[in-house]
């Protein structure tokens, strides 16, 4: 795909990654053992529905995962050599917002309102360079002007609620890349946002990514914008990982069910004629996670289910090279 | 910005009138003469009584006796006591200091004292620091302040004497600033226990709401310290709320402050309404409604202002 | 951690694993459990008054009067003799009768009128509104004083004064959520079905907002006992020689007795603080069972 894709070495793996929170009905497994690699220089879609833990994956990496409630239960997150999971609370905040950042989907309520963006962006800026007020504040213009926001060394001056959803978003990855970080995380950022819109903001985290060099994980449900900005697919279901590919591979050959039906389920306009005129759904709801049974998650929602699924939790198994999938139908 | 004030004035006169209005008109129905308490033990015959009726004015109807005394009170004169016959401003006038005083030191103190024990409660919420915060929260909230003002003199006045058991100064002493705060001390902490019960528990769950907000995870999410991130980002926004709580204490404060007085025998607005209500003193309790009244006003007009100047998103308005 | 919050939400927890979950989360609560206890004990003094109280409270014996704690006055007794802890029994019947009553009164007012409000917008809710404002505008305690103070002290003044004052906070909150639920499915269907306004606003609408007005009413309790209590106190609530808890600290305005006496006026003033306390705790209580989120 992109010759900037470094796979020999992953700037981030993750292996085992398990993230627990308590609730008042028990022990919620977001993340259930999760093993993935991001190669450098690529974007890295993680895409799921509403639950599948893709979210909590992205705020784990960056250790900020609420406490109580939640905790990293075990794994490792393996970042230039080193395990994050073993560093302190100070030693992290070297690596938030300076190598690794994040971008996150509600841009109304990202940014503090009392706040001018100015100071924002400095503030952060200060935080991991020793460098002067005056020095800081025309980094921050630079990095609005990376971010394609008109008038900026004006704007800069601006508060949150004086400017649009699209504008704050914009804010919002400049301030994620306002310290050339190696690794940003994209979590949802176009969800919150429309049509038009959406896509500015993923061709402007693609520009970025080719100018800086930056690896991405791009979280999202939308399989439309995985097609579109991704090197590689990793497919979440109820905490683990179902299947691993490159995009394009992805797309044309779907290997797990779950995938199979996700890739259904995207409408295409001209298709050739079907006798039905309905939309495929994948039918059956997101499991309850915490009454997860000792087979196979998707189990009951499998048109291909077999006997074995429902009993034994199936291991991810290598389909080609490079195509991971965890399903009883490819062991 | 002008504009917003003089409209929140504008406003607000029909609202003072309508307070007083109904004030009025519940003192004149309560049943009692006036003239009882006037005459006392004299004994005139009837038609002497009468001549003093007339001479007050009080055999009009009511509602030219109200539209009278509101144009005596745009002259500026708010008549005259039934009890002393003294002119209504200056009693109010004497009184308005100490209660001032008063209201002024428990509002500092208790924000002084409150506000970080709130922050720290919330966010160490479930440690020990909470509980503590919380279990003396609910102690102020709950104890009746006539109570703790007992109890605040039984200890520290009669057994420790630390603090004198009452009075604005010390009597036949010249006037001394460190004796006025002396006698201060004791009433204005007793107030002070109960608002600032109720301020911790106020500023924590504001703190709490904060803490949640996105923002404050993108501030983490920049690597900030976290000493950062809720000194700078949520503090100051968990303390807009708190500000429009300052509108609410005054008539809250003005409550404790009527009981306070009672029992510290502190010379103020308070202990002249208990007096006035219980001499039927009409133009004395209708001098000290439309007081309190203009108080709480302003108290909330003063309030909005300043939440006004502190949030952006209201300051700026405005501006495109 | 959105879509985990989501995702749990999205269980459709139904009414009663609701109620269990509610009632869960206030067993759990310590302190509440204790305020329960100890408001029961309360309620039972009240109501066993005549046969808890080992003498006659408003029995008058100057020749027994100013005694401290004895075996046949276990508090001593007051001024006139009258034994203080019969007196601080049956003093109990008032706080209680004022908090339930004054509440009861104000709530039902608020419901009323915040409901009607919410429900059906328009000049009614401006009305409503309206009428909030300006009583939450008045100095609440000088028209307390004024009222109370020239109609002549009573318990039923005070319950009157205090209900028909309440409301417009309660009024508030009904007025939002009553907004906020009207907007829901089911109340929408309801509409749909054709069922009449009255129908839906009791059946569909008051179920649903009743947490933060429960809560709102808990702590309500404490502040009218509080109020009454201070009103007593300065001689403007219950007369003697009913015995109210806040009365009965009237006497200990003079040093000599605050100083000497302390039988007279702690035993009451601890059982204020007691009550108020123990119904504070049991609001907190509900407040964290009935909505976590506002904790």
């Amino acid at each position: 795909m992109s010759d900037l894709v470094n796979e020999e070495k992953p700037v981030l793996s993750l292996r085992g990654l398990t993230t627990h929170f308590k609730t008042d009905l028990g022990v919620v497994k977001a993340v259930d053992g999760l093993d993935l690699d991001l190669p450098a220089g690529a974007t890295l879609g993680i895409v799921g529905e509403s639950g599948c833990g893709k979210s909590t994956v992205g705020l784990s990496i960056m250790k900020l995962i609420p406490e109580p409630p939640g905790r990293i239960a075990g794994g490792e997150i393996i970042f230039e050599g080193e395990d994050l999971t073993k560093l302190s609370n100070r030693e992290m905040r070297s690596v938030r917002g300076n190598k690794i950042s994040m971008i996150f989907q509600e841009p109304m309520t990202s940014l503090n309102p009392v706040l001018r963006i100015g100071e924002t962006l400095s503030e952060v800026i200060r935080a991991h360079q020793k460098i002067p007020r005056k020095a800081a504040w025309e980094k921050s213009i630079e990095a609005l002007d990376q971010v394609r926001i008109p008038s900026a060394r004006v704007r800069i001056n601006d508060y949150p609620h004086e400017m649009s959803g699209g504008m704050r978003q914009r804010v919002m990855i400049a301030l994620a890349i306002c310290c050339n970080p190696t690794l940003i995380i994209a979590d949802e950022p176009t969800t919150a946002l429309d049509v038009t819109i959406q896509a500015q903001i993923l061709f402007l985290l693609g520009r970025i990514k080719k100018t800086l060099g930056t690896s991405i994980i791009l979280i999202t449900h939308d399989l439309g914008v995985i097609a579109e900005n991704t090197e590689k697919v990793a497919v979440m279901y109820a905490g683990r990982l179902v299947e691993y590919a490159d995009t394009a591979t992805l797309f044309d050959n779907p290997l797990h069910p779950y995938t199979q039906g996700l890739v259904l389920t995207v409408p295409r306009l001209g298709a050739r004629k079907e006798k039905k005129s309905r939309l495929n759904v994948i039918p059956g709801l997101v499991p309850n996670l915490l009454g997860l049974g000792p087979g196979c998650h998707f189990a009951d929602r499998c048109t291909q289910v077999m006997e074995v699924c429902r009993n034994l939790k199936p291991e991810i198994c290598i389909h080609h090279e490079k195509h991971l999938v965890r399903c009883w139908r490819y062991a | 910005m002008h504009t917003f004030i003089f409209r929140r004035l504008l406003i607000s006169i029909p609202v003072i009138l309508l307070i007083t209005m109904i004030m009025y008109l519940i003192i004149n129905l309560a049943p009692g003469d006036p003239i009882d308490m006037l005459i006392g033990q004299q004994a005139l015959t009837p038609a002497e009584i009468d001549r003093i009726r007339i001479s007050l004015g009080l055999n009009e109807p009511i509602h030219q006796r109200y539209l009278k005394w509101l144009g005596q009170l745009v002259q500026g004169n708010l008549g005259f006591s039934y009890l002393d016959h003294q002119p209504v401003m200056d009693r109010m006038v004497e009184r308005l200091v100490p209660t001032f005083s008063l209201m002024l030191f428990v509002i500092l103190v208790s924000y002084a004292v409150a506000v970080p024990i709130g922050v720290i409660s919330a966010i160490r919420q479930y440690t020990g620091i909470d509980y503590l915060a919380t279990a003396l929260s609910f102690l102020g909230i709950s104890f009746p302040n006539f109570f703790s003002g007992l109890v605040g003199i039984y200890v520290f006045s009669l057994k420790l004497n630390w603090f004198p058991t009452g009075g604005l100064e010390t009597i036949g002493q010249g006037f001394s600033i460190m004796d006025r705060v002396h006698h201060l001390l004791l009433p204005g902490l007793v107030l002070a226990f109960r608002e600032m019960g109720v301020l911790v528990r106020y500023t924590r769950s504001s703190m709490l709401d904060v803490i949640r907000q996105d923002y404050v995870r993108t501030a983490r999410a920049g690597g900030l310290s976290e000493w950062v991130v809720i000194l700078h980002h949520a503090l100051r926004n968990a303390l807009l709320p708190l500000i429009t709580m300052l509108g609410l204490t005054i008539p809250r404060l003005f409550a404790g402050v009527v009981i306070i007085e009672q029992i510290f025998q502190w010379p103020g607005m308070g202990r002249l309404a208990i007096e006035a209500i219980l001499s039927r003193d009409y133009p004395v309790l209708m001098g000290l409604t439309l007081c309190t009244a203009v108080m709480v006003l302003v108290g909330n007009l003063l309030a909005d202002l300043l939440y006004g100047f502190a949030d952006p998103r209201i300051r700026l308005s405005g501006r495109r | 951690m959105q879509d985990v919050a989501d995702h749990t939400a999205r269980l459709e927890i139904p009414r009663q694993t609701f109620r269990s979950l509610a009632w869960r989360r206030f067993l759990r609560h310590r302190l509440a459990l204790a305020g329960t206890v100890i408001v029961a004990v309360i309620v039972l003094m009240a109501v066993f008054a005549p046969w808890l109280a080992p003498h006659d409270p408003n029995h008058v014996d100057i020749l027994l009067a100013r005694e401290g704690p004895s075996w046949g006055h276990l508090l001593g007794s007051d001024l006139v003799g009258r034994d203080v802890l019969s007196r601080l029994i049956y003093g109990s019947r008032v706080s209680l009768s004022v908090g339930l009553f004054a509440v009861t009164v104000y709530v039902l007012i608020g419901l009323i009128l915040g409901c009607v409000a919410g429900y059906f917008g328009g000049w009614v809710d401006m009305v409503v509104s309206r009428m909030v404002d300006a009583v939450l505008s008045f100095p609440v305690l000088m028209l307390i004083l004024v009222i109370v103070g020239l109609l002549g002290p009573s318990l039923f003044n005070i319950i009157l004064v205090l209900g028909f004052l309440g409301w417009p906070e309660v009024a508030r909150i009904v007025r939002g959520q009553t907004l906020a639920v009207r907007e829901e499915l089911y109340v929408l269907s309801s509409e749909a079905a054709g069922a009449p306004s009255s129908r839906i606003v009791i059946k569909d609408i008051l179920p649903n907002i009743m947490s933060p007005v429960i809560v709102n009413a808990t702590f309500g309790v404490a502040r009218a006992i509080l109020i009454e209590a201070g009103l007593s106190f300065l001689g403007m609530g219950v007369q003697p020689p009913t015995s109210s808890w806040g009365n009965m600290l009237n006497d200990a305005q003079s040093l000599s007795i605050l100083e000497t006496m302390p039988w007279m006026w702690v035993p009451p003033g601890m059982m204020i603080f007691i009550a108020t306390i123990s119904i504070n705790f049991v609001g907190d209580g509900l407040r964290d069972a009935l909505d976590p989120k506002l904790n």
